[in-house]
């Protein structure tokens, strides 16, 4: 069952080769020690030995608890109310630290809390700020993906003309992708800056004061969005080249023939470049799906996860366990659960952006 | 055949080097003060006279940036390359002395007697290293701001109470003159958290982890004195005294331009202090009822336990512990001799010297982090604790999880030896 593959194809193999080596050293093996670490308590550094300690970590990442309480009431039995009418619940740590009656739920915290009724429902998770991290980060995707992906074809059909000097616009948009993400991280620490920063200033001078500063990178509220539409901005450049390069692949006679028929620009649009760029599209989309996971420096560099874990990503917390805290294993497992995550998404945008036949 | 003939010229080369210093080893040293010149200079000069002053060791000094020391060290560990001596951070020591990187020093107990006991890095009743100067914070302000607002000034026998520095805050925020009432410099994160805010804790009555077991946080960083901690915190917040969230260049200027009207500081800005204003005083820590506290322990050296020379490289260091050396580094770089003798020689801490304070703060209040190889993890979820309080998380909670974090970590390590 020889393939065409396999057989008379040396010079194939010869010439992937180097390539192939070196992803296989520096990146498929480091991933399956991966692996191997996500299952042991490998520290970075200890005199002690590596134990191999089954699913611990990941039940670690991963465990969730629900947990049901009912108001405070008197002894009367009526519900305790505050003045404004707020309803009062015992403290979440008494059930979470030291109580025997909950053995199930010792270490978790408070994740996110919703009301039934009267009772309050609270979802605990035993690393609440991994699962912040989750959260984040596919709210990130969610968003940069679509937006990123939209922003880049509205680029790329901009400068997709015959004008004269449409070079320096390429040029400009490009230019952000070409500096290094720490350098122009850095640089929009400034712009976001709650006092002095570019942006508040502007915004300042174009309301005539009346917007008040904020601080984007400090506050709870603006700091994901902040990252995002930083994000979204310094990459955007380089998926518009792709999307110019799907552009240019598609035969002008096609567009000619649609002039002819007598065609709006829309449905120009809409029946001759989308269904030209569709495996472009499909290529976009993943890439930038990728990318997106693996959201490291900008928080790195900007955030640190904060203000309260308002900013926590996949990567980071990885790093942040593997390296900062010496806890390889823990950080080994969070890259194994982001490998599971990011093939099933990819997986399944393969098959929602299949061929139908 | 040309490559051949390289080969052969080189390894004769070799060769004849490595016999003209025959009498001589070598010993290598990981330093972290790459980028700043004097500092290298007084290094290198240390060096050189050295490898003068006998013959059987050279030492060769390669220097890194400090953002990326620890890193190198822990990669230069992991790939079997240490250097026979290397300098380390006070509080990391007992990481790397417990990891197997360092081994104790052989030098002579005499000779540092006199040193100030944050210089001394001490893990499992052995002396792993030792630093030739040490660093202390003070609480800057100037003389015409407390004149201004009507305050006592403290001193180092009797400094502020908890009251009164919030008193002080209080009225700084309501003259209006500042931004800020107090400038904490959250805008450096990293170990300056547990660096400077841990002594608040400390001086409230809590702890990172408890110093009597080493094995837990429970009760010491959430008990009662802890959360009287956090609320204090997190009220300089709320009530707008300080900012959670500081542009770097306030942390550099901020105070010397008037925007804040105290400065919770290191001796190592100090100068610069100067320069602005000549009506600057360093005040000592706050009292909040278990004495003023501050934190001790910089750069330190240390042999590394791959050296196969530890006498070379123990002597290079007992080399170093000389007044002259200390005092060149205190008024290259302002930091604070180690001994009394070497304070005499210095511009700024002689007696009377501008930062002569600096000498009495450290003899006095300076209290170690703690000293256990697990401080690594610690100081970094207290980070993050003291951070997110900052931002307005809920102040039992925030300290709850730290804990447990701690806890998990120290049963992780099978409780790091203790």
């Amino acid at each position: 069952m020889a393939s065409k593959f396999t057989r008379s194809n040396s010079t194939g193999w010869l010439m992937a080769g180097p390539a192939a080596v070196l992803m296989g050293l520096f990146i498929v093996l480091p991933f399956l020690f991966a692996i191997g670490l996500s299952f042991t308590n490998q520290r970075l550094i200890s005199p002690n030995p590596t134990q191999f300690v089954g699913l611990s970590n990941y039940s670690q990442l991963l465990g969730v608890g629900l947990l049901t309480l009912e108001p405070e009431r008197n002894e009367a039995g009526d519900v305790v109310r505050a003045e404004d009418g707020a309803v009062s619940y015992p403290a979440l740590r008494g059930y979470t630290r030291n109580n025997p009656d909950y053995p199930q739920l010792d270490g978790m915290r408070e994740w996110f809390s919703f009301s039934l009724g009267e009772s309050r429902t609270y979802v605990l998770a035993r690393d609440v700020v991994f699962a912040k991290a989750v959260v984040n980060t596919i709210i990130f995707v969610l968003v940069v993906a679509p937006v990123q992906g939209g922003l880049a074809l509205v680029l790329a059909l901009l400068i997709n003309q015959k004008l004269r000097g449409i070079n320096v616009f390429r040029a400009i948009y490009f230019m952000p992708v070409v500096v290094s993400i720490v350098v122009v991280s850095l640089l929009w620490r400034f712009i976001y800056d709650g006092q002095s920063g570019l942006l508040n200033n502007l915004l300042s001078a174009l309301t005539f004061g009346a917007f008040p500063r904020i601080d984007w990178l400090g506050n709870p509220s603006t700091a994901l969005g902040a990252i995002i539409a930083m994000s979204i901005w310094q990459a955007v450049g380089f998926h518009m080249v792709i999307w110019l390069s799907g552009l240019q692949t598609i035969s002008p006679s096609l567009y000619e023939a649609a002039a002819i028929e007598g065609a709006s620009k829309w449905q120009t649009f809409r029946y001759v470049t989308w269904p030209g760029l569709r495996n472009t599209a499909v290529l976009v989309l993943i890439v930038i799906t990728m990318q997106a996971f693996a959201l490291f420096a900008q928080i790195d560099v900007m955030t640190s996860g904060g203000p309260l874990d308002s900013t926590q990503t996949i990567v980071f917390q990885a790093v942040e366990r593997g390296y900062g805290k010496q806890d390889i294993s823990g950080g080994s497992t969070i890259s194994v659960i982001l490998f599971v995550f990011v093939l099933a998404i990819s997986l399944l945008q393969r098959w929602l952006t299949r061929e139908k036949k | 055949m040309k490559s051949l003939r390289l080969l052969a010229t080189s390894i004769a080369i070799t060769t004849a080097m490595s016999s003209a210093a025959f009498a001589q080893t070598t010993l290598t040293m990981w330093y972290h003060g790459a980028g700043n010149e004097v500092e290298s200079s007084i290094v290198n000069q240390i060096i050189s006279d050295f490898n003068a002053s006998q013959s059987d060791w050279v030492v060769e000094m390669q220097s890194f940036p400090q953002a990326a020391y620890n890193d190198s060290v822990v990669a230069g560990a992991l790939a079997g390359n240490l250097p026979d001596i290397l300098d380390v951070d006070g509080p990391v020591m007992p990481n790397w002395a417990w990891s197997g990187y360092m081994q104790p020093l052989q030098i002579d107990e005499a000779k540092i007697a006199n040193y100030l006991p944050g210089t001394k890095g001490v893990w499992n009743g052995e002396l792993y290293s030792i630093g030739l100067w040490d660093a202390a914070i003070s609480l800057v302000t100037r003389q015409s701001y407390l004149d201004e607002l009507g305050l006592r000034t403290p001193t180092l026998a009797e400094p502020w109470t908890g009251e009164e520095f919030m008193d002080a805050l209080a009225k700084a925020k309501a003259s209006g003159n500042f931004d800020y009432a107090l400038d904490l410099g959250t805008a450096w994160t990293g170990e300056w958290y547990p660096y400077a805010f841990s002594p608040f804790l400390q001086s409230f009555g809590g702890d990172i982890i408890d110093r009597s077991t080493y094995t837990s946080a429970e009760g010491v960083l959430n008990g009662d004195a802890a959360v009287a901690f956090g609320n204090w915190w997190q009220g300089l917040f709320e009530d707008g005294y300080a900012q959670a969230t500081q542009d770097p260049a306030d942390r550099d200027n901020g105070f010397n331009s008037g925007k804040y009207a105290f400065s919770w500081n290191g001796n190592w800005a100090a100068l610069g202090t100067l320069d602005a204003y000549d009506d600057v005083l360093f005040l000592p820590a706050p009292d909040f009822g278990n004495g003023s506290k501050i934190g001790a322990a910089s750069w330190q050296f240390g042999v590394s336990a791959a050296s196969e020379h530890p006498e070379g490289a123990s002597a290079f260091i007992e080399f170093a512990l000389q007044d002259k050396y200390l005092a060149e580094f205190s008024n290259g770089i302002g930091l604070i001799p180690a001994t009394a003798s070497a304070a005499a020689m210095t511009e700024n801490y002689k007696e009377g010297g501008p930062l002569a304070v600096f000498f009495d703060l450290s003899e006095a209040q300076a209290l170690v982090r703690p000293v256990t190889p697990g401080y690594v993890v610690a100081a970094k979820v207290f980070e993050k604790a003291l951070a997110d309080i900052a931002n307005g998380a809920d102040v039992q909670d925030a300290l709850d999880s730290a804990v447990d974090e701690i806890d998990a970590d120290v049963a992780k390590n099978d409780n790091y030896g203790f």
